[in-house]
């Protein structure tokens, strides 16, 4: 059986309002990266800069990670209805959308190093992979813990009616995206239509 | 406090449940989602002029706030939840004012 779940003096599930006092914190760590790589945006030391990055390349990769959070609200919404089968088909799409965005990112940091951006080339360099990765990180732990969910709910360890399990995941995975919501027009489109001016 | 053995049905149902979006919604606000990405890239390759970064600054908060509140669901559960997230956000905006002010700074010292 299941430890009984408590929920807050506020008639809250506080599994959900832990998940929120995580998710916000979560802001605090990712602002610090990012206020770094807007501080070392100039210091590239000779190296390449930000016109090393290919938009139309990160655009498609942005697309793909964007509509992950669909099919994982779909995900959700199946379980909420009782239906596993199909939960587990759209936690399936999302954790495969993930790994290409994934595979996106890991492409995209060996062409960056060929072409010289290698991690301690620059202040720049550092701050936009420590920036990256750490987002690419939280990616992966996603894909693992949609991974769990899937294998969870086969072996019956999750049931149709515990679709707050499903639901958390979900919190978490739709946090990544907007964090790269916020990374895809900071980190890369605004200093490179900067550049461009 | 309660406790309960079926405790997914308990919280969240009484929480928000009868307020969620169908599936076709969902749908609706990916494509909303995918149409301003669009006009994000688009920024890229036509030439904006002096609209382009506000502009690409408002559709990174539109986008923002549609995921937040209707794939993350906080438009239709608790105010609570809201204000975790947001309470973190804007102390992460203050590191970003921070960074700016400093960077502004910098430069003003060096010119």
């Amino acid at each position: 059986m299941a430890a009984g779940v408590e929920t807050t003096t506020m008639g809250l599930d506080h599994r959900k309002l832990g998940m929120w006092t995580f998710l916000g914190s979560e802001f605090l760590f990712f602002g610090a990266f990012v206020s770094a790589y807007l501080l070392y945006l100039d210091t590239t030391a000779g190296g390449p800069g930000v016109e090393i990055f290919d938009i139309p390349f990160t655009s498609i990769s942005s697309f793909v990670l964007l509509m992950s959070s669909l099919t994982m609200v779909l995900a959700h919404h199946a379980h909420a209805q009782g239906d596993l089968r199909r939960m587990r088909l759209w936690i399936l799409a999302t954790a495969g959308q993930g790994a290409v965005f994934l595979g996106g990112q890991v492409f995209e940091f060996n062409v960056f190093v060929r072409e010289g951006l290698t991690i301690s080339e620059s202040p720049f360099a550092s701050s936009f992979y420590v920036l990256t990765g750490f987002h690419g990180m939280h990616v992966f732990v996603g894909i693992l813990l949609l991974m769990s969910v899937y294998v969870l709910s086969l072996i019956g360890k999750i049931k149709p009616t515990q679709h707050v399990k499903t639901e958390m995941i979900g919190l978490y995975w739709h946090f990544v995206d907007i964090v790269w919501v916020v990374i895809f027009t900071v980190v890369y489109l605004i200093p490179e239509i900067a550049v461009l001016e | 406090m309660s406790s309960t053995d079926a405790p997914e049905q308990a919280s969240s149902t009484d929480e928000h449940d009868d307020h969620h979006p169908t599936p076709r919604q969902y749908v609706n606000i990916a494509v909303v989602l995918a149409v301003l990405t669009a006009l994000e890239v688009s920024t890229y390759f036509l030439d904006f002029g002096v609209i382009a970064i506000p502009l690409l600054v408002i559709l990174m908060v539109v986008k923002f706030l549609y995921v937040a509140g209707w794939f993350m669901h906080l438009k239709f559960d608790s105010r609570v939840f809201g204000r975790m997230m947001y309470t973190g956000l804007f102390l992460a905006l203050g590191l970003y004012a921070l960074a700016i002010i400093v960077i502004l700074f910098d430069s003003a010292t060096i010119a």
